[in-house]
C-alpha cells in the first residue's frame, strides 16, 4: 500500500454511515493495516445528511481532521446527489461509489454504482444501505477483501441479522458496475 | 503539630474535648421539687448535656444555654437564669 | 492484543482492567458509551464492582466521595454540563484528598447548546485541585486511565483523564489492550490510609476554621505540585512494563526548532503531520504537547521552549476577557526567566469546529513571521473565525 487512503461516507441519519465507516476500518485492521473510523455527528435526526470517515494506512495514523480530499467517496443514498456536493475535494484519480440505479458523471472522478436500496430492501427488509455499499466498495476498490468484510459483519451483528447483511454485501459485490 | 492531609480527625469522641459550656449566657436551673423525671428535656437537648433521672442532671461543661429544655418542660421545672446570677 | 476501539471503549476497558470496585456516573454524550460498557461489564459479571445509579452528576461524584473514603477503587466519567454540575464536589474530592479517577470526554459548554468537542469544560475547572491529563489518541486514553489510578492512590489526589469528545471518544482505531495479569502487577489493590470504617470511627471533611484553612490549602498545593514527580515515575514504570512511557509533556522535533507549536489533546496528532511537512521543506518547526495541564509543568516547558524564537499556542478553550488558559499559564512560566520566546495564542476548534491542516499551517506561518521580524503583531487570534459574521468585516 502506498500512502494513506482516505474514504468519505455520505449518508442520511439512520442509514448506517457511521457503522459503515467502522466496519471498513475493522476489515482493513483485520488485514493487518492501521485504520481509523471517525464519525461526524450532526444534530442527529433520521434523514439528515451525515458524514463519516475512514482512513487506512500501513503506518499508525496520527491525523484527526475531517477528510477534505478523499481518495474514495461512498454515497449511501441516491437523493444526496442533489443536496450535497459529494465529489467535493476528491483526488484526481479518485472514485465515487454510488447507491444508484444508474451512473452519474463527475468532472474528474471515476464512478461505480449499484442499486443498494433495492438490495437492502430485498435482503434486510429495510432501506439501510450501509452493508450493501461496503460490498460495492470492496468490488470497486479492492481495498479490502469480501471475506474480511463478511468476517467483521459477523462480529458486528449476530444470527439472522448477520446472515441478511452478508447476503446484502455479497449481492452488491456481484451487481456493482465499475465505470472506467 | 503536623496536620493530616485533610480535615481528618483520627480519634473518635473528640467533641468531648470541646467544652461548649463557656458559650452559655443563660443557664437552665432545675427545680428538683417540680421535676417529675419525664425525660422530655433529655430527649430534646441538642448537645446532649442532660442525664435522665428524677431530677434530671444538667452537665454545665457542655450546656450552651439554648433553653430548649426549659421550653419543653411540661411542669415548668426548668428556668433560665442569667449566667453569674446564681 | 490489539483491538479497534473508540476512546470511550478504551476508557471503559481501562477501568475494568484496573478492577474498579465502585462506579458512579450519569450518562451524557459523548461520554455515554463509557458508562454503558461498564454497566454491561458489571451486569455480565465480567467486573466485580458496584454500579451506583444516581439522578445527577452532582450525586454521582458525591457517591464517589463515600466509596473512595471507605477504600474502594472508584471511577466516574462525565462531560461538559455534567462536569459543571459536578463542580462543587470536584473541590470537595481534592480537598478531602480522595483518589477518584474520572474520564472526561471533552465537550463544549452551553450557551449556545453544543454537544461537540472543545476543552472549555475541563479547562473551566482547572483550579479544582484535580490532576488533569490530556490524551492525544485512544492508546493514551487507555494507558493514562490505568496510570491515573496509581498516580491518584499514591498522591492522594483525584485525577481527571481528559480526551476530546467524538474526535477520540467516538473514533475507532487500533489500541493495544494489556493482559489483566499485567495490569494487576502494575496496579496492586488500593489501600486508603485514612479509612472510613464504622469499627474505628474517624471524622472526615471537618470544618477548616480560619486558624487551619490556609494550612490545608497549602498542603493541597504542595501535593499537586509534588504529583509531577509521581506522574513521571508512574509513566516510566508503565513504560518499563508495557513499552509505552508517558511524561508530563512530549517533545516532537522541537529540540532545534525556531518555531514550536504547543497544544494539548487530540490536536497534537494533526499538528505532527503538519510539522513533518515543514521539516520536509527544511523549516525548523516542532511541537510540544502538554499531557499534564495540572500540575502545570512549568520547568519542563521553559526547558523545552526557551530556545525557540516563537511559540504558537493552539487551544480549544478561552477565558472570556482574557486569553486561552494554556497561553496565560505559559506566559506566567516565562515571567521570571531570562529569555522568553515570542508567544502567540490561537483559539480554535470551539464547539466541534474541525481544526484542519490549513488552520494549523496558518498558525505556524504566523509564528514563523513573528520569529522572523522579532515581534508579535496580534497576540490572540481565532482560527477559522468567519469575520463577516461577527461584524469584523462588512
Amino acid at each position: 500500500m502506498n500512502g494513506m487512503i482516505e474514504i468519505r461516507f455520505h449518508g442520511r441519519g439512520g442509514q448506517g454511515a457511521v457503522t459503515a465507516a467502522r466496519l471498513l476500518a475493522e476489515a482493513a485492521f483485520a488485514e493487518g493495516k492501521y485504520s481509523q473510523a471517525l464519525p461526524f455527528f450532526g444534530a442527529e435526526r433520521r434523514g439528515a445528511p451525515v458524514l463519516a470517515f475512514t482512513r487506512i494506512d500501513s503506518r499508525p495514523i496520527r491525523i484527526r481532521t475531517q477528510i477534505y480530499e478523499p481518495d474514495y467517496v461512498v454515497v449511501l443514498d441516491p437523493s444526496l446527489l442533489e443536496v450535497v456536493s459529494v465529489a467535493s475535494g476528491i483526488k484526481h484519480d479518485g472514485l465515487i461509489v454510488l447507491n444508484s440505479k444508474k451512473n452519474a458523471q463527475f468532472s474528474h472522478a471515476k464512478t461505480a454504482f449499484v442499486d443498494a436500496t433495492s438490495i437492502a430492501k430485498e435482503m434486510l427488509g429495510v432501506p439501510i444501505t450501509n452493508t450493501a455499499m461496503l460490498g460495492a466498495f470492496a468490488k470497486a476498490t479492492k481495498l479490502v477483501s469480501l471475506d474480511s468484510l463478511i468476517n467483521v459483519t459477523k462480529g458486528r451483528f449476530s444470527g439472522k441479522l448477520a446472515d441478511k447483511n452478508i447476503a446484502a454485501i455479497k449481492a452488491a459485490y456481484e451487481q456493482t458496475k465499475v465505470i472506467t | 503539630m503536623k496536620l493530616p492531609p485533610s480535615t481528618i480527625i483520627l480519634k473518635p469522641g473528640n467533641s468531648e474535648q470541646n467544652e461548649t459550656g463557656s458559650w452559655r449566657s443563660l443557664k437552665p436551673v432545675v427545680d428538683a421539687e417540680k421535676c417529675n423525671g419525664c425525660g422530655l428535656c433529655w430527649l430534646y437537648c441538642p448537645e446532649p448535656a442532660i442525664t435522665k433521672g428524677k431530677p434530671v442532671v444538667i452537665d454545665y461543661r457542655y450546656c450552651k444555654g439554648c433553653g430548649i429544655c426549659a421550653n419543653e418542660c411540661p411542669v415548668k421545672a426548668i428556668v433560665m437564669v442569667e449566667e453569674g446570677q446564681k | 492484543m490489539k483491538q479497534l476501539v473508540t476512546g470511550d471503549e478504551a476508557a471503559a476497558i481501562a477501568a475494568k482492567l484496573a478492577r474498579v470496585k465502585v462506579i458512579s456516573a450519569y450518562p451524557i454524550t459523548p461520554q455515554t458509551i463509557i458508562v454503558e460498557r461498564l454497566a454491561e461489564f458489571v451486569a455480565d459479571g465480567e467486573l466485580d464492582a458496584e454500579y451506583i445509579k444516581v439522578e445527577s452528576e452532582h450525586s454521582a461524584l458525591s457517591a464517589c466521595l463515600g466509596s473512595a473514603a471507605v477504600g474502594a477503587r472508584t471511577f466516574t466519567a462525565t462531560s461538559s454540563q455534567g462536569l459543571m454540575l459536578m463542580s462543587e464536589i470536584l473541590f470537595v474530592a481534592s480537598g478531602m484528598r480522595l483518589p477518584i479517577v474520572m474520564a472526561n470526554a471533552n465537550r463544549s459548554l452551553s450557551a449556545p447548546l453544543s454537544i461537540w468537542c472543545d476543552q472549555q469544560d475541563s479547562v473551566a475547572v482547572r483550579d479544582c485541585g484535580w490532576i488533569q491529563l490530556y490524551c492525544e489518541n485512544n492508546q493514551e486514553v487507555l494507558d493514562s486511565t490505568i496510570q491515573a489510578f496509581r498516580i491518584a492512590e499514591e498522591s492522594l489526589l483525584p485525577v481527571m483523564v481528559c480526551f476530546d469528545g467524538y474526535i477520540l471518544s467516538h473514533t475507532a482505531e487500533p489500541v493495544e489492550i494489556p493482559e489483566q495479569a499485567e495490569v494487576d502487577k502494575f496496579l496492586p489493590p488500593y489501600k486508603y490510609p485514612y479509612l472510613l470504617d464504622p469499627e474505628k470511627p474517624i471524622t472526615m471533611g471537618a470544618v477548616g476554621v480560619p486558624e487551619y484553612y490556609e494550612e490545608f490549602r497549602y498542603m493541597l498545593q504542595e501535593a499537586v505540585l509534588k504529583s509531577k514527580e509521581k506522574i513521571i515515575e508512574v509513566g516510566q514504570a508503565f513504560g518499563r512494563q508495557f513499552g509505552r512511557k508517558s511524561d508530563l509533556i512530549e517533545c516532537y522535533r522541537s529540540d532545534d526548532a525556531d518555531v514550536i507549536l504547543l497544544t494539548m489533546g487530540s490536536l497534537s496528532g494533526s499538528v505532527k503531520e503538519v510539522i513533518d511537512e515543514y521539516r520536509g521543506h527544511d523549516e525548523r518547526v516542532g511541537l510540544v504537547k502538554v499531557r499534564a495541564f495540572r500540575p502545570f509543568p512549568e520547568k519542563e516547558l521553559v526547558d523545552s521552549l526557551a530556545h525557540a524564537k516563537a511559540i504558537a499556542v493552539l487551544e480549544k478553550d478561552f477565558s472570556p476577557g482574557s486569553t486561552g488558559a494554556l497561553f496565560s499559564d505559559l506566559s506566567g512560566t516565562f515571567v521570571n526567566s531570562r529569555k522568553s520566546p515570542l508567544l502567540l495564542n490561537f483559539i480554535c476548534g470551539l464547539g466541534g469546529r474541525d481544526v484542519s491542516s490549513l488552520q494549523i499551517r496558518e498558525a505556524t506561518k504566523a509564528a514563523m513571521e513573528a520569529a522572523k521580524i522579532g515581534e508579535v503583531k496580534k497576540t490572540v487570534r481565532w482560527l477559522g473565525l468567519r469575520e463577516t459574521m461577527v461584524g469584523l468585516k462588512p
